[in-house]
């Protein structure tokens, strides 16, 4: 067995910096590659890209990626665990595959997939057998929705991919997988740790918590000492040096930028929590009450004392429905009197959209260098201030109230306020609202499928 | 003497739904107390006037000398739903920090000595 595994986390989202992977592979030793490409919304724009094409529906990002870092992976033995295969997971093992073989690796590596998270085609046999799927925030039955529903996944976790990787798979890739199960199944691989292992399993758990966003572990949207973080430009992204006893050690490559310290890495743990008891997973549940942190050197945080307790009977699912339109409009009032120009724009557009008699579930106005992000908090602004932006949403069920909405914003400029300015981008999308529906589903219910192909 | 959380503690939050979660995180382990003490639930509740519409959740890990808030309803519905630009609670950690409170003069005096 090995004494100690390195994970590297590549992507914290999909959508994050590109050459990240390729600086984790390059930038010195790794065994693993864990790449995050799902987000809540995510699955649903896959869903409707493979309405469009059969062949697509997963992470495209991905595909090209393998390209500049396969030859790497296989001279070194790197293996990589990705939720990139979206609700297309076979789609995308194909392409990974296609490839490797224009990269003359044919036959000389194994693709894992994961499936059977996709429970879209269940969700009638569910409801009928009074599965109901309530929201787990409103407490409302899925039936309320049912017509709206674009995409349906529940969160698998580790032993899948654990699976794929015991049968020889170099790179493993899975549709709707928790994030922190792409860190934890290679621990429990090479470590052979066991399926009630829970101490061990929360500490693998909570290595995946600390890397699965990227840099965000190691300097990047850190607020401790943020002037002091060094070369962000090249922030290297965190690794996790794991030991069999679940211990381990955060730390990045030499020669990045960025920087592995504790108030950051507590900075990370305490980012989207709930319950500090109960870090629910499928795998265990973990409890962050119990980590301890302690400097081993520089840019590098020895994590230790994690303590978890057994897995619930449910998985996650997570349901995109569509739940009607939306538009945001922004104009730019500048000095003097800018937020109180703003200010009088706003009461003439309001008037204009009352006239036209558009309904919608929500009108929001913000006046961003004034209240955007902190609100009342704020306080008033300063009376010289130099700018201030006029930003508009709507949001409803008709689509044509949403559509007029957007051409009452230029008209603005030469029927309102003076010093107005912002409108080179011409008028506001029109956006459709997909929405989330989170719900718990027994876990006797889902069975998923571990498949290993040749390249 | 009053004093804002920003001398005491660094922060971060997200989201869940229309919750947003702010993670406090004392600068200094002896600040914690100071923490666990002043800034309760209801005194972020009274804070997030406006902001928060349904109740605050606070959950204490002094293991890592920092409090967790769950501010339930401070969304505008949450995720693609709100119309917000900070819809994912991003900058709800700097608007905790905001917050005054309440130390003592030898506390005072630790901090700046």
């Amino acid at each position: 067995m090995k004494q100690n595994v390195r994970i590297a986390a590549g992507q914290g989202f999909w959508g994050d910096l590109l050459d990240a992977p390729v600086r984790q592979v390059e930038g010195g030793p790794i065994d693993y590659l864990m790449l995050d490409y799902l987000a809540e919304v995510t699955m649903s724009i896959m869903q409707k890209q493979k309405a469009r094409d059969p062949n697509a529906g997963y992470a495209k990002d991905f595909v090209p990626l393998m390209r500049r870092i396969l030859p790497t992976c296989v001279e070194r033995d790197i293996k990589v665990t990705a939720n990139a295969g979206g609700v297309n997971v076979r789609g995308c093992a194909d392409a990974v595959i296609q490839v490797a073989r224009e990269l003359g690796l044919g036959g000389k590596l194994r693709i894992g997939i994961v499936t059977g998270d996709d429970i879209m085609s269940r969700l009638d046999e569910f409801l009928s057998r009074g599965i109901e799927l309530r929201n787990m925030d409103t407490g409302e039955p899925l039936s309320t929705v049912r017509d709206k529903i674009q995409s349906a996944n529940v969160y698998l976790g580790a032993w899948p991919m654990v699976e794929a990787l015991n049968q020889g798979a170099q790179i493993v890739i899975t549709g709707r997988a928790t994030d922190t199960g792409l860190t934890l199944a290679p621990l429990i691989h090479e470590f052979g740790w066991a399926q009630n292992d829970w101490n061990r399993l929360a500490s693998g758990t909570i290595a995946g918590h600390i890397i699965e966003c990227g840099a965000q572990a190691s300097g990047g949207n850190c607020q401790y000492e943020w002037r002091s973080i060094p070369n962000l430009a090249d922030v290297g992204f965190p690794i996790v040096e794991a030991s069999p006893d679940g211990t381990f050690v955060v730390t990045k490559h030499e020669r990045t930028g960025g920087w592995i310290i504790i108030p950051g890495i507590k900075e990370q743990l305490v980012y989207e929590m709930g319950d500090p008891h109960e870090y629910i997973t499928p795998d265990c549940v973990a409890d962050f009450t119990t980590i301890h942190l302690e400097y081993e050197g520089r840019d590098r945080v020895r994590v230790f004392g994690i303590e978890g307790r057994p897995a619930t009977e449910f998985l996650k699912v997570s349901i995109s429905y569509s739940a009607g339109f939306k538009a945001v409009g922004t104009l730019v009032y500048a000095w003097p009197d800018a937020y109180e120009k703003a200010q009088a724009a706003d009461r003439i557009l309001r008037r204009r959209l009352d006239r036209l008699g558009l309904q919608f579930e929500q009108v929001l106005t913000e006046f961003v260098g004034v209240n955007a992000t902190h609100g009342p908090l704020a306080g008033p602004p300063h009376p010289d201030i130099p700018e201030v932006q006029l930003r508009v949403g709507v949001r409803g069920q008709d689509r044509s109230a949403v559509e007029r909405f957007t051409k009452e914003i230029a008209p603005l400029i030469l029927t309102g306020p003076p010093a107005v300015t912002g409108f080179a981008g011409g008028r506001p999308k029109v956006e459709e609202i997909v929405a989330y529906w989170p719900a718990l589903i027994p876990k006797e219910e889902i069975t998923p499928a571990v498949e290993v192909l040749e390249a | 003497m009053k004093i804002r959380l920003t001398e005491l503690a660094h922060a971060r939050s997200g989201d869940k739904g229309d919750t947003a979660n702010v993670g406090l995180i004392a600068l200094k382990d002896e600040f914690y107390p100071i923490l666990v003490r002043e800034v309760t639930a209801e005194r972020v509740k009274r804070h997030f006037k406006g902001i928060v519409h349904g109740d605050v959740e606070r959950f204490e890990l002094p293991n890592l000398g920092a409090l967790n808030f769950l501010l339930h309803e401070s969304l505008g519905g949450g995720g693609t739903l709100s119309l917000m630009t900070d819809a994912q609670g991003k900058t709800f950690s700097t608007a905790l920090l905001r917050m005054e409170i309440e130390i003592t003069e030898k506390e005072a005096a630790d901090l700046h000595g």
